[in-house]
């Protein structure tokens, strides 16, 4: 399975929309995202903006992308 | 941040409110009335640190120092029929959360981690209207799995059941079944359309007279006020659940309830103290929200303002604070963790 990483990042893991340029998800327009993203796992894709299925478990979460693959955590 | 406005009451009236709460439920074991739990949630901040101690004293007299540890697991997220306004499993509503079922070894994997950190109920849970054939086998070959290899309680949460289906996870061994009332029946409307309060008390019901316990739990900081929160408090009292999960709203993207704003921490902290006065024998549970609504701080106070057990590390679909965070919380303040004890 591939794994996705944020580095290649073109869309917000939170709320799906393009990043502004900025180093990830703690830039100016996904401050609050960034925020979020600690306390909440990606909904998004960040390599293609498609949803994400997600299982959250008590210690963990997984997610995975149809075109993309596993999303590590 | 949204604050529910207290009404300014003078140290003496906040006074005479809390020694005879002290009298009526510490002493004598009766939880308060709705009039008197409007009366406690109006109290200004600068009584907060008497409410909260006094709850906690209620919990030690009525509960014991023991604090129950949970994990919960959803078997099946997403895709919900129904429109509780606050959920992000709605498939009503424009979610970015997908739907995903979990495979048995994976249930099963999560119940052993769940039980490492000395938890002693599992709840799976599912976001259905109700259980269909497909999920009750589910649930069965779930449970005969876990029996065999994790020694943890199960619960479960499949909304709404019929009278056979409460027969079957009672006859299953499920301990517990968890079935909110979420609001005020006066604001209930507000938050569902799509099913009724009354739809909501009958599985409860049914889920007492089966002989399994029932969890019934409280989403605030919805909008209601405070009355109506004391209202929720009281009908929650009169349906004598075993256990009470409190949730703080944590407003999710797509739902109508995304704007509402995070409900003030002294509000909730209050909140807690009187639940705990309306139900001074009820397991109290911290549930979901806490983390964005108490913060660490807040987390410690409500342990020592009435709440007697915890749900451990993440949620169905959110993170929640580090399990060893809350473990080592509870060392701290000498709160020993309630030990296994399957009833059924």
């Amino acid at each position: 399975m591939n794994r996705v990483s944020t580095a290649t990042a073109g869309f917000c893991g939170h709320c799906g929309e393009p990043f502004d340029g900025g180093s990830g998800p703690t830039s100016d327009v996904h401050g609050r995202c960034g925020e979020r993203l600690a306390m909440e796992p990606p909904r998004y894709c960040t390599a293609c903006r498609r949803r994400l299925k997600v299982q959250v478990t008590p210690t963990g979460w997984a997610a995975e992308c149809s075109r993309h693959g596993v999303l590590a955590p | 941040m949204t604050t529910q406005a207290t009404v300014a009451t003078s140290d003496e009236a906040s006074d005479k409110i809390l020694v005879d709460a002290r009298q009526q439920v510490l002493e004598k074991g009766i939880g308060l009335t709705q009039e008197q739990l409007e009366d406690v949630l109006r109290l200004p901040d600068t009584a907060l640190p008497a409410a909260l101690q006094l709850a906690h004293e209620v919990r030690l007299k009525h509960c014991g120092e023991d604090v129950e540890v949970e994990g919960i697991i959803s078997i099946k997220t997403g895709g919900c029929p129904e429109d509780c306004h606050f959920c992000s499993q709605s498939g009503l509503f424009d979610s970015p959360v997908r739907g995903v079922w979990l495979d048995i070894p994976e249930l099963v994997k999560a119940a052993k981690e769940t039980a490492a950190t000395g938890a002693t109920e599992f709840c799976i849970v599912a976001a259905v209207r109700g259980p269909d054939i497909k999920l009750m086998n589910q649930i069965k070959f779930a449970i005969d799995r876990i029996n065999e290899e994790v020694d943890i309680n199960i619960a479960c949460s499949l909304g709404m059941l019929t009278q056979r289906q409460v027969d079957q996870l009672a006859s299953w061994g499920v301990h517990r079944y968890n079935h909110n009332l979420e609001t005020a029946r006066s604001y209930f409307p507000k938050v569902v359309t799509t099913h009724s309060y009354e739809e909501r008390l009958e599985t409860c019901n049914m889920v007492k007279e089966a002989g399994m316990e029932l969890c019934c739990g409280a989403l605030i900081g919805m909008g209601e006020s405070l009355e109506q929160r004391a209202e929720l408090a009281a009908q929650l009292a009169a349906l004598e659940p075993h256990e009470v999960p409190l949730n703080f709203l944590n407003p999710r993207p797509g739902t109508p309830l995304e704007n509402q704003g995070i409900m003030d921490g002294k509000d909730a902290l209050r909140a807690i103290a009187a639940f705990r006065l309306a139900m001074p024998r009820t397991v109290l549970r911290y549930a979901g929200g806490r983390e964005l609504t108490l913060g660490d701080l807040g987390t410690r106070e409500g342990l020592l303002g009435g709440i007697n057990a915890v749900i451990v590390g993440n949620y169905l679909t959110k993170l929640g604070r580090p399990a060893t965070a809350d473990l080592n919380l509870l060392v701290d303040l000498n709160m020993p963790i309630t030990e296994l004890q399957k009833t059924l």
